[in-house]
């Protein structure tokens, strides 16, 4: 009895690393695809400048003034710089651990949340009219931001499960209706009072509310003194693992898990699926939500209303996250941190030479190849299938021992 | 040496992980009607797409007058005149029947389809075997036996010699089914060669020459019918004893437990209603038996009995309690079990491992949580033990994939987590449908031993001998009707028959 859920357990850890394999594998071609775009755009620069340039040169500077910055991400060479890239990198991974983490927990439930732009923008705006206007403490503005973004999720929650809406159309159109609803109530035709008219941003909250700023935590002078990130990237974390437990250990998970994987059998099981629905969008955008709160009390970044016509990225770089996570809350704690480490490195590249939207490539690649990466855990798993068979010719020899105990 | 027109040699064919042919040869005479004989999962269906170009095996050769053959495509065992009516219709629903026939091999007058001589040869057909179909009737409106009809002149049309009937009774009353027999022994007249591929060994008795045998992907051999008693074959295809029929004892059954009054429910398919004003009770002890063709309200009656769809008349009472409108989860928990018809789309969560499947109907139970955390290892211990009990064989045992499992092994667990509910009413609907003679075996002895502890069974089924055999009291539902009661004892097959197909009502 006893080596059976063994055998059943070592199973289940094979299929994971496959799984996280898969993954670098996808990464790792991404990464390839993302040099020789590079490498193309070099020469395509190069050669516009008149200019002629060996081929080894070529490959030389687009490794060091291009690929190598994307790879150091954050962590770029020089000492100063440094501080402010990881400074960026952890401020910016935060979020896309929110995000990622909204998509994915919609995911498990079966749903598609394409909303979390949205739930972004008006977890953004509860979190900062907290902070500017009522100048409330950190941790109730971070509330406010989660409770901004449920409403917003829980809007295409209820049509899915109340009149069978797609969820995807509705998000999609409240993506764009938080969207000028915030820039709206913000602006005011410049009269708002969150808004500041000298910076056309909204006011900074080290003026307005400094009570409101997420608390920072030092390592000391280690990257240089720029260095004082907020406590947000622990938070985000900390929620992961909540997110995990919830999905894995709850009867909640249990029937989330359930209605995604077949509805007609929740059902059947007594599950009120619409229910389902509706918690499933509500905590997923609560979790967007959250996502901004964590950036914005930042203090490091203001909204701009009169440049924010395009949705958040962040929104849309959290279904990128979850597909690259296979919607494991864990996973996408790394797979947040790495799209925050391409895209803050794509800035450190030569600008003349390489822009940086060559990281959204890279990033793009890599989802796209997520698409397959079921193709390719299925032929990691047959390798990986070949060294068990020869473990298990192996393991009777140890059951005897074993069998003592069972 | 025999005539053959077709010839499968040492046909194997491999899947991964399974050899679905394993040295397989059939024979086919000319005139001959031949039955193929086997279980579900013994590779009947691999060795039809073989012989259709579906497949390509892995070794051996396929045959046709001696001559050898490469089959690549369909299109190439057409053009071998080998035609074949499928399980499932193959119908374009809202093109009238002649339209269906000519599909993909019309008659053409220049750019136009010339429908009158090809009304004219269908209806030439039509009559010289006794095939009764409306040309112009739109295939949603005719029955499934006309259906049928459709499909064999479908082959006809094209000329075809070589006819395969991929379990074509399973659709059929057996008065339909008494046709069919009588229209392939027409054929075999005109020297066309029929393959007949089944698992009722009634039919082959009454039908076939000669029976071709597999078993587990394993050539088992080829009988002449005449010279093979019904034992024997079962034998061959099961590979043990079967005791085909179930022994049960005699038992009065008691208070009722399901009250069904006057239950009317809308269709989702068309404007009428699937059932119609239907009534029944279901007692203590005793299994009833809900009978019918496929389609005629029987799914629908046991939705709205469980609370999956919502009826727009009449009641039902579990042990006096009136459930009409109760919650799917207050009806599970007043003592209703529900093995449903179709374990992929309800009985299962597919992708949950076999142990989360186990407690679907009752992970909420403090059994199994503490202030909504699931007790994996209380989960655990349920699921090894309902494993062991029901004998649910799975790679992995409890944390095995469902959807890994075999179609036997899967009912098996709905059954058990169903069972061990020790429900008063359980609804078994369809509980045997694909599963080999051993599963059926097994499965008809606990919805016995569920009666016998006096409680109440309320099965579904659309097999006559598992009707016949299983059941205290037959009911027949006809177009969303219930148009008879039967005694099984005082009852016979045929007149059940005349009942399905509507010909006769109490």
């Amino acid at each position: 009895m006893a080596n059976k859920p063994m055998g059943a357990r070592l199973g289940n850890m094979k299929s994971a690393t496959g799984t996280l394999l898969a993954s670098l594998l996808c990464i790792l071609i991404g990464l390839v695809v993302g040099f020789v775009v590079l490498l193309v755009l070099g020469a395509v620069t190069v050669a516009q400048s008149g200019e002629s340039m060996s081929f080894g040169d070529l490959l030389s500077t687009t490794w060091h003034s291009g690929f190598k910055a994307i790879l150091h991400g954050g962590f770029y060479a020089n000492a100063n710089v440094m501080g402010m890239g990881v400074r960026m990198e952890i401020l910016q991974a935060a979020p896309l651990i929110m995000t990622g983490l909204s998509v994915a927990f919609a995911f498990k439930t079966g749903l598609f949340n394409i909303g979390a732009a949205g739930q972004y923008t008006v977890g953004a705006y509860f979190a900062l009219y907290c902070a500017i206007m009522l100048k409330l403490p950190w941790w109730v503005c971070l509330l406010a931001s989660a409770l901004g973004g449920a409403i917003w999720g829980a809007i295409p929650g209820i049509f899915k499960a109340l009149l069978n809406v797609n969820e995807v159309i509705t998000a999609i159109m409240f993506n764009w209706i938080g969207l000028y609803a915030v820039n709206t109530l913000i602006y005011q035709a410049g009269t708002g009072p969150m808004f500041n008219v000298n910076t056309t941003k909204t006011h900074t909250l080290a003026a307005a509310s400094p009570d409101s700023m997420l608390p920072t935590f030092n390592v000391g002078n280690y990257f240089g003194n720029m260095f004082k990130p907020s406590i947000g990237i622990f938070i985000a974390i900390g929620v992961a693992i909540l997110v995990w437990i919830l999905i894995n250990k709850t009867t909640f998970g249990y029937e989330l898990k359930a209605c995604g994987h077949n509805k007609e059998a929740a059902r059947y099981a007594g599950i009120n699926e619409k229910k389902n629905i509706i918690l499933s969008m509500t905590i997923a955008g609560a979790l967007a939500g959250f996502g901004a709160g964590l950036f914005y009390l930042s203090g490091s970044k203001e909204w701009e209303p009169l440049v924010s016509t395009i949705l958040p990225a962040t929104g849309f770089n959290g279904i990128s996250v979850a597909l690259l996570a296979s919607s494991n809350p864990i996973g996408a704690i790394f797979s947040a941190i790495f799209i925050a480490h391409i895209t803050v490195g794509g800035g450190f590249m030569t600008a003349k030479l390489f822009p940086s939207e060559v990281a959204d490539i890279i990033s793009g690649v890599v989802i796209y190849l997520c698409a397959f990466s079921l193709l390719f855990k299925g032929s990691i798993l047959k390798l990986l299938g070949g060294k068990t068979k020869e473990a298990k010719a192996v393991k009777p020899a140890k059951n005897p021992g074993k069998g003592g105990d069972a | 040496m025999a005539d053959y027109v077709i010839e499968m040699l040492n046909i194997t064919k491999e899947f991964p992980g399974i050899k679905a042919n394993d040295d397989v040869t059939l024979q086919l005479a000319r005139g001959e009607i031949h039955a193929l004989l086997g279980e579900n999962g013994a590779g009947k269906s691999t060795l039809m797409s073989v012989l259709f170009g579906l497949y390509q095996p892995e070794a051996g050769v396929i045959k046709k007058d001696g001559q050898v053959v490469e089959i690549r495509n369909p299109n190439d065992a057409t053009a071998l005149r080998i035609g074949m009516v499928h399980q499932h219709f193959k119908l374009v629903e809202c093109f009238t029947v002649l339209d269906n026939i000519i599909l993909g091999a019309e008659p053409c007058k220049g750019a136009v389809v010339d429908r009158k001589s090809a009304k004219k040869r269908v209806l030439e057909l039509s009559e010289r075997y006794g095939l009764k179909v409306d040309p112009d009737a739109k295939v949603e409106d005719i029955s499934v036996g006309m259906q049928q009809r459709v499909e064999i002149l479908k082959m006809l049309y094209r000329d075809n010699e070589i006819l395969i009937f991929d379990e074509p009774t399973a659709v059929l009353t057996p008065q339909e089914i008494d046709e069919l027999m009588e229209i392939m022994r027409g054929f075999k007249k005109e020297g066309k060669s029929i393959l007949f591929i089944t698992h009722k060994l009634a039919e082959i008795k009454a039908v076939a020459d000669r029976c071709t045998v597999l078993r587990k992907g394993r050539y088992m051999g080829t009988v002449d019918v005449k010279d093979t008693s019904v034992e024997e074959m079962s034998r061959l295809m099961v590979g043990r004893d079967v005791q085909l029929v179930s022994a049960k004892e005699e038992k009065t059954p008691g208070e009722v437990v399901l009250k069904v009054d006057g239950l009317t429910v809308p269709s989702k398919v068309h404007k009428n209603d699937a059932v119609k004003n239907a009534s029944l009770e279901v007692r203590r002890g005793e299994i009833v038996c809900l009978a019918g063709i496929e389609g005629n309200g029987q799914t629908e009656f046991v939705y709205a009995v469980t609370g999956l769809e919502k009826p727009s008349a009449g009641s039902v009472t579990l042990m006096g309690k009136d459930i009409t409108r109760a919650k799917i989860r207050d009806r599970s928990k007043s003592g209703m079990s529900h093995i449903p018809e179709d374990r992929h789309k309800h009985g299962l969560v597919l992708d949950y491992t076999l142990e989360n499947n186990m407690v679907l109907q009752r992970y909420w139970q403090p059994q199994f949580q503490t202030a909504g955390f699931i007790k994996s290892g209380a989960v655990r211990t349920y699921a090894d033990g309902l494993i062991a009990q029901y004998d649910v064989r799975s790679g992995q045992g409890a944390v095995t994939i469902a959807r890994s499992m075999s179609g036997g092994n899967q009912q098996k667990a709905i059954i058990a987590r169903e069972i061990d509910k020790d429900p008063e009413l359980l609804v078994a609907v369809q509980p045997t449908r694909g599963l080999d003679v051993g599963a059926i075996e097994y499965i008809h002895k606990q919805l016995i031993a569920q009666r016998d502890a006096g409680k109440a069974v309320l099965l579904v089924s659309l097999e006559l001998d598992e009707v016949m055999n299983l059941s205290d009291r037959i009911l027949v539902m006809y177009e969303g009707e219930i148009v008879g009661e039967f005694d099984p004892k005082t009852t016979d097959v045929q007149t059940l028959g005349l009942y399905m197909a509507g010909a006769k009502r109490m």
